[in-house]
């Protein structure tokens, strides 16, 4: 007879005609349709299923659900890798395929089993002695290895081919969990009428009672209400769904799986859905999870929860054991004895407690059941599976017994699912007949129902159900359903009780002896606490930290409880003064895709175009991001690579005309009686002063006296401006003005509308460009007279207004020319054509930055808020005898000759470059820490036939002329450069009066 | 997630919305030249655990800055107000940033 885990003949919730295949590291196996993996290979004869984190211990499966955690896969292969699944929650599908994790080269033969002779120095602490203390040079050394031998899974590298959505949803009441007391709060909330939503992390409704037999009363109970649930018309049924978090406002994250489904995404079908559901009203009905009993070696495999083993018996036709040994401290556990009774050849049953009521102990008697009082364990034996227990049994003196069994199922009592409550900050309150952590309140429209609450048996679970179902309807203002309604589950047995008369035992005595498992995952024992205490690390918190105790994907859902017994006994303190650590979302992993859903590649965030983009596309632009604009960087007509075509673009800047796009401006429209009043506050130039036609170029200064942003403003009329800003600071820019006009001066009669996507900007720009205009717009005036540097004037061509502004960003003669937004592509196409004898042509932003390089304008990395009006060499602008913002502090601001300020750098090396970034130094001084400043802007420029930069050096214009090192350590790069001004051509600005 | 009640649009996400800062002192009045008033103004804030004054702009919605009481224990947002009806008020917009 072969000893473990196998099938037997029991009707169970798994369909034997439907057969399906999957593999475990390469390995066959065969399951059935709605086996999960952990009872497909259970079925298969599987005990050990991964190693353990820290010690390389051989492990099982201890839990049959969202409390498992040993049992963890890798699911898929290539781009689809999924790590650290649960085998209890992953259904099996044709074709899953699945790996163990934590054990190389394989499961049963563990080179990393060596970490268990060097247990020691792996204790608790361990991992932070490492990173604070003085051995953190070592821990450079051995973390390669370490991360090796102890982790958990790897995830795929390649990005994720499945498909995610997110989504809102609202409802009157949402009820979480469908176990018996979620079944009836939604029966009763959904019989008031009002608009309900169930959500339940299994694919089926039932909750604990899904480990029942599907013979029994309880499963014809379930069967009727489920029947009755979906008759409901208001009711939403959300299965394989789990709550991940509650976040303000008693918004509710729900995450729904659907592997089983195998989406297709190329179908549209998503992986998974993430469903925000704003409730009016919320049922928490999350039930409780079984706690292991602690004693040397619980963790050898066919050690398992005794709910655990009955749900695989009772769910799945899986008698995990030949020979079973029950171990417990409460009520529960009787169940799985009595179940397993039939499919077993020997059962004993070893009671902690002194006690049993009389009806259990009969019942047990009359189905011949050994049953032993005042019972602890001794000694485990086996070493890759169970082969035997030693108990200790009765009082005084004890009397040793030895048993041979395969399958120990144990009980500790029941762990309230408190999570979710705790989300909102509300910590959890101990309940002392319960032995259990409960909420210790609900936020605002929150109601708790069933073992939840500490109460564990069906009757409690149903009647709190129901109430709180109406109490959540009612907080909706819906009327409470009639109590005739109520669902009547199965009488209780005699010896039933809601706390199913448990006396709390946090550890088996002697545990301290051998290696008794508190957190499985994480592999710490009550050795580890004992540390942890000694070490002074005994708060619920510094003992989480200290001892990694928690920390793993299952966030200690099976064995917070009893480290918190353990370390309040150590410390002499009551379990509810210790309190418990902060339970945060998510209440289950969720995948990093279901967050994103489909906001991934292009549609991480919004991508702005100019009006011209497809014009762009179709003529040769190569296109680059510059913040959330697409923007042309530059055209092949000039090159097929960037080196080269910029260049190219500039010389026809420089010599001839070109047309470049420059829609991506902010715009704003500034009108109002005060409009002139208003610009004068917040440039620090004026603006009353300003002619109509006129155009002037301003900076706006944050309250802190630093640069906020920069651009010009035309004059159209007394009392409306066209103001442009910078590209990335035009949203910035619209908000400070409406602040400033909303909050701070109301009653300036002013009104600021953003003008961005309805005017499209082009720079006409070179020695040309009068020409060219000209030609594009015979009969118009565009002579120095008529449009002077810093004028504008408004045009009316085919009845498309036009505004044309002289001002120049390359240094050559240049105008801007804005047209509506719809009219772009005719227009630009016609000046194209038109200018097409003068050798006009597109240029893209790499020139259009190189260009102003060359001419000192500062632009986005010199519009800098560190920096002051001074360090950019604008001090001279600002009109001080006028109230500005930021007027006081720039003072304040200019700070002294060491503050860095802006320069211009010319490389001295030909042959080597300047880098943006770079770390400026003295000649001759060493070359360390932050330097005399960096370089913020560079370019090759073709008239000067040099890498040429702008940068802030310390000192600024004082150094003109000194020779400089530019470090660029990343790259292991220096080189020699010089001081120059900043303007590096046409400093008397002759070239814009051509 | 929180939601805040617009008074001119009704309530919306507070992704709808930007951020403006404490809105419980009173701003310098323009061309104060008291440094010392800059200095409090800008850089000294209180930081309650309960009911805060603050400035919310919807953003994607009417664009009015808004005077907000958030409660930060419980982000609770307990009154709104259009902070161009509440009078000449202080606090920091997002130019400060």
């Amino acid at each position: 007879m072969i000893a473990g885990p196998r099938r037997v003949p029991v009707a169970g919730r798994i369909d034997p005609h439907r057969p399906l295949r999957f593999s475990l590291d390469g390995r066959a196996f065969t399951g059935y349709q709605g086996d999960t993996l952990a009872s497909a290979l259970l079925a298969g004869g599987a005990r050990v299923i991964g190693r353990s984190f820290k010690y390389h211990r051989p492990r099982g499966f201890l839990a049959a659900g969202v409390d498992e955690p040993n049992g963890l896969f890798t699911l898929g292969e290539g781009n689809r890798t999924e790590p650290n699944a649960q085998g209890t929650m992953v259904q099996i599908t044709e074709g899953l395929s699945a790996s163990c994790q934590n054990a190389w080269p394989s499961v049963r033969f563990d080179l990393g089993a060596v970490n268990a002779w060097f247990a020691p120095a792996l204790r608790a602490g361990f991992y932070y002695k490492t990173f604070m203390g003085p051995a953190r040079r070592s821990w450079m050394t051995y973390e390669r290895l370490i991360r090796r031998a102890a982790g958990l899974g790897a995830a795929s590298h390649e990005p994720d081919p499945d498909r995610y959505e997110t989504r809102y949803a609202f409802t009157d009441v949402l009820v979480i969990g469908a176990g018996p007391a979620g079944l009836s709060a939604a029966l009763a909330a959904g019989s008031t009428g009002a608009r309900v939503m169930l959500a339940e992390q299994d694919g089926l409704l039932g909750g604990t009672l899904l480990g029942d037999p599907v013979t029994g009363d309880t499963e014809v109970w379930r069967t009727r209400i489920e029947a009755q649930l979906r008759s409901l018309a208001g009711l939403q049924i959300l299965q394989h769904t789990s709550a991940a978090g509650i976040y303000d406002g008693g918004t509710v994250v729900l995450v729904t799986r659907r592997d089983h489904c195998r989406p297709d995404p190329s179908a549209g079908e998503a992986l998974q859905i993430l469903t925000t559901v704003r409730a009016k009203a919320v049922v928490h009905a999350t039930g409780a999870v079984e706690r292991p009993l602690v004693f040397a070696d619980n963790d050898r495999p066919g050690i398992m929860l005794a709910s655990a083993a009955r749900a695989y018996l009772n769910r799945y036709a899986v008698a995990c054991g030949r020979r079973a040994v029950v171990l417990t401290n409460n009520d529960s556990a009787y169940a799985a004895a009595f179940d397993l009774l039939p499919h077993i050849d020997s059962m004993v049953v070893a009671d902690v407690r002194r006690a049993i009521h009389p009806s259990l102990a009969a019942q047990a008697a009359s189905l011949g059941i050994e049953v032993h009082t005042s019972a602890v364990v001794a000694g485990v034996r086996g070493r890759a599976a169970v082969r035997g227990v030693v108990l200790c049994l009765g009082e005084g003196r004890p009397r040793f017994r030895s048993i041979a069994c395969d399958l120990i199922c144990m009980s500790g009592g029941w762990s309230p699912l408190a999570h979710l409550s705790c989300h909102g900050g509300i910590k959890p309150r101990y309940r002392k007949d319960s032995a259990a952590f409960v909420p210790g309140g609900y936020a605002a429209g929150h109601f708790g129902a069933g073992a939840l609450t500490g109460a564990f048996s069906l009757q409690t679970a149903v009647l709190e159900g129901w109430e709180a179902g109406n109490l959540a309807a009612a907080f909706g203002g819906f009327t409470r359903a009639a109590d005739g309604l109520r669902p009547v589950p199965p009488a209780a047995a005699p010896w039933e009780s809601a706390n199913h008369h448990i006396e709390p035992v946090w550890q088996l005595p002697g545990a301290r002896a051998g290696k008794a498992f508190v957190d499985f995952q994480n592999d710490v024992t009550v050795q580890d606490l004992l540390v942890a205490h000694q070490e002074g690390y005994g708060s619920v918190e510094h003992l989480k930290r200290y001892t990694t105790l928690g920390m793993g994907t299952d966030q200690g859902k099976t064995s917070n409880i009893n480290a918190l017994g353990i370390m309040a006994g150590l410390r002499g303190i009551d379990l509810e003064d210790a309190g418990t650590t902060t339970f945060r979302p998510p209440f289950t992993p969720v995948r990093v895709g279901a967050l994103a859903g489909r906001h991934v590649g292009r549609h991480f965030r919004p991508l702005r175009r100019s009006p011209l983009h497809d014009w762009h596309l179709a003529h040769g632009a190569q296109m680059i991001e510059a913040g959330p604009w697409l923007r042309p960087w530059y055209y092949l007509w000039a090159g097929d690579a960037v080196e080269r075509a910029y260049i190219e673009e500039m010389r026809l800047v420089r010599r001839a005309v070109g047309l470049s796009d420059v829609s991506t401006l902010g715009k704003i429209d500034v009108q109002g009686p005060d409009a002139a009043q208003f610009l004068d506050r917040v440039y620090v130039n004026g603006f009353a002063r300003l002619p109509v036609g006129k155009t002037r170029y301003g900076v706006m200064l944050s309250d802190a006296g630093t640069i906020f942003d920069d651009g010009t403003t035309t004059r159209l009329a007394d009392t409306g401006y066209f103001m442009t800003t910078t590209t990335a600071g035009a949203e910035e820019v619209l908000c400070w003005l409406e602040f400033l006009l909303q909050t701070a001066w109301p009653d300036l009669r002013v009104h600021v509308t953003s003008v961005t996507d309805e005017w499209a900007g082009m720079s006409v720009a070179g020695p040309k460009a009068r020409a060219a205009l000209e030609r594009a717009f015979p009969g118009e005036d565009f002579s120095d007279p008529a449009v002077p540097h810093m004028g504008c004037r408004e045009l009316l061509v085919e009845r498309i207004p036009m505004r044309l502004i002289r001002l120049s960003f390359s240094g050559e003669l240049a105008y801007e020319l804005y047209v509506p937004a719809g009219h772009a592509p005719a227009v630009w196409e016609h000046m194209l054509c038109s200018g097409e004898p003068l050798g006009m042509r597109p240029y893209g932003l790499e020139a259009l930055a190189a260009l102003r390089i060359e001419k000192g304008h500062i632009a986005g990395s010199e519009v800098d808020p560190r920096l002051s009006l001074d360090d950019l060499g604008l001090g001279r602008m600002a009109r001080l005898e006028k109230p500005f913002v930021g007027r006081e502090l720039t003072a304040r601001a200019a700070g002294g000759p060491k503050r860095p300020s802006l320069v211009g750098i010319e490389c001295l090396e030909p042959g080597k470059r300047l880098r943006g970034g770079a770390i400026l130094f003295a000649a001759g001084e060493p070359l360390k820490g932050h330097g005399r400043g960096y370089v913020t802007s560079v370019t090759w420029s073709p008239t000067l036939e040099k890498f040429i930069a702008l940068g802030l050096f310390a000192g600024g214009l004082d150094h003109l002329g000194e020779e400089i090192v530019c470090a660029f350590p990343l790259k292991g790069e220096r080189v020699r450069a010089r001081i120059t001004s900043p303007v590096f051509l046409d400093p008397k600005g002759e070239r814009l009066h051509v | 997630m929180l939601r805040v009640h617009c008074p001119l649009c009704g309530e919306r996400p507070y992704t709808e919305f930007r951020y403006g800062g404490d809105a419980s002192r009173a701003r310098p009045a323009l061309g104060t030249s008291s440094l010392e008033a800059w200095h409090d103004y800008l850089f000294l804030f209180d930081n309650p655990k309960g009911p805060h004054r603050e400035f919310w702009q919807h953003e994607q919605g009417c664009r009015q800055w808004l005077l907000v009481v958030r409660d930060t224990a419980t982000n609770v947002v307990r009154e709104v107000i259009v902070a161009r009806n509440a009078g000449p008020g202080g606090g920091q917009g997002p130019g400060s940033r």
